[in-house]
């Protein structure tokens, strides 16, 4: 094994060991660490098995296979930021739901405190 | 909704005034609703002149004013809700028919919190709910004699927008960004789920035409702000057309549930 593939597969390993430890600390949901964890297996893997990363750039005609490793991450990059970009709406649309329960429900407090002695 | 028909052709009132309902409008329960932000110098003036002229009920939604908005209001006399944060003008009305909806109004009336929109027009716009002719009003500045001349850029996009909003729907109006309106029952719960976050007054044409109301446009006037600043700035004018645009198609490919 020559020196750059030991430090990939480190880094890969590192990511996953860090994503698996944050999810045993609870401060990432499990729902948010399955794109990290697959990324950075399938890299660990591509890493290690050097034919097969052949193979598969082969496959798909590119020439430099440390390119598909590239490609291969961007990929769940953009997977990620899109489920991000999708859970940061959906929050939005629960705090706004929220902020507006919440407005409808300080008015009615206040319209029951008219009433109440002071 | 019965006998309605998706193209529904704005009416030109030649003489706004002749159509004046009663004071009351029957037995409807009305409110007028108002969304507010960092209106504290202007709220009290209108919510004083709508108290005076109108017997409506007067809501105002401050949509997390940093100042004394909410104060104001409530101390001219008009109900007002408070959201926690700002959630942008299409929130906040919703919040409105959230409200509208709770407390049984039957038809709700928005005018902006800033004094841009006469309130002596709110008459005309009520008149085609409460005749039975429309399930919703809108006021346009183009009709009738209001000599309203924006910038060229809002020129451009109001036309746009008409032309979108006629390609699409099928409603010819004139003033697409109108934010003076009133809606009936039917339109307060549809609105009340489905209401656009921000720039919400195009994507309603597109609700409406989803429940094929009757919609109306009446002449209204309306003046340059009185305090406070526009929503608008020139970046965001683009900003506004391209997320608008984006939205109306999206809602119509939408299916409502």
């Amino acid at each position: 094994m020559n020196r750059v593939t030991i430090i990939a597969a480190l880094a890969a390993l590192a990511l996953v060991a860090y994503i698996l430890e944050m999810v045993r600390r609870r401060k990432l949901r499990e729902e948010y660490s399955i794109l990290w964890l697959s990324g950075g297996l399938v890299m660990l893997v591509l890493v290690l098995r050097r034919d097969w990363l052949e193979a598969a750039s082969r496959t798909v005609g590119i020439f430099y296979p440390p390119s598909f490793l590239f490609l291969v991450a961007i990929f769940f990059i953009l997977l990620i930021l899109i489920h991000f970009s999708i859970t940061v709406s959906r929050l939005y649309q629960m705090n706004k739901k929220m902020a507006q329960e919440l407005a409808l429900l300080k008015n009615r407090g206040a319209a029951t405190d008219v009433s109440a002695p002071k | 909704m019965p006998g309605h028909t998706p193209t529904v052709k704005s009416v030109r009132l030649s003489n706004p005034a002749s159509t004046l309902p009663p004071a009351t409008g029957g037995s409807a329960r009305i409110l007028v609703c108002m969304p507010a932000w960092r209106e504290e110098k202007s709220i009290a003036a209108i919510v004083c002149a709508l108290r005076e002229k109108l017997p409506y009920d007067i809501l105002v939604v401050n949509d997390g004013s940093p100042d004394d908005t909410s104060g104001a209001a409530r101390r001219a006399g008009a109900i007002v809700l408070d959201l926690p944060c700002n959630l942008g003008i299409g929130g906040a009305v919703q919040t409105a028919f959230l409200y509208a909806r709770d407390e049984g109004y039957d038809i709700v009336v928005r005018i902006d919190a800033d004094g841009q929109h006469e309130i002596d027009d709110i008459p005309a716009v009520l008149a085609p709910i409460l005749e039975g002719r429309a399930d919703a009003v809108i006021g346009s500045r183009f009709l009738g004699e209001t000599e309203y001349r924006g910038t060229f850029m809002r020129r451009f996009g109001i036309r746009y927008f008409c032309t979108l909003v006629r390609t699409f729907t099928g409603y010819r109006v004139t003033d697409p960004t109108s934010g003076f309106f009133a809606i009936n029952r039917e339109l307060i719960d549809f609105y009340s789920q489905h209401y656009p976050s921000d720039y919400p007054e195009v994507d309603a044409y597109i609700l409406m035409h989803h429940l094929k109301a009757r919609a109306v446009e009446v002449p209204a006037r309306m003046y340059a702000r009185a305090e406070g600043k526009s929503s608008i700035t020139p970046l965001g004018a683009v900003y506004y057309m391209v997320k608008v645009t984006l939205s109306f198609l999206i809602n119509c490919l939408r299916r409502f549930g």
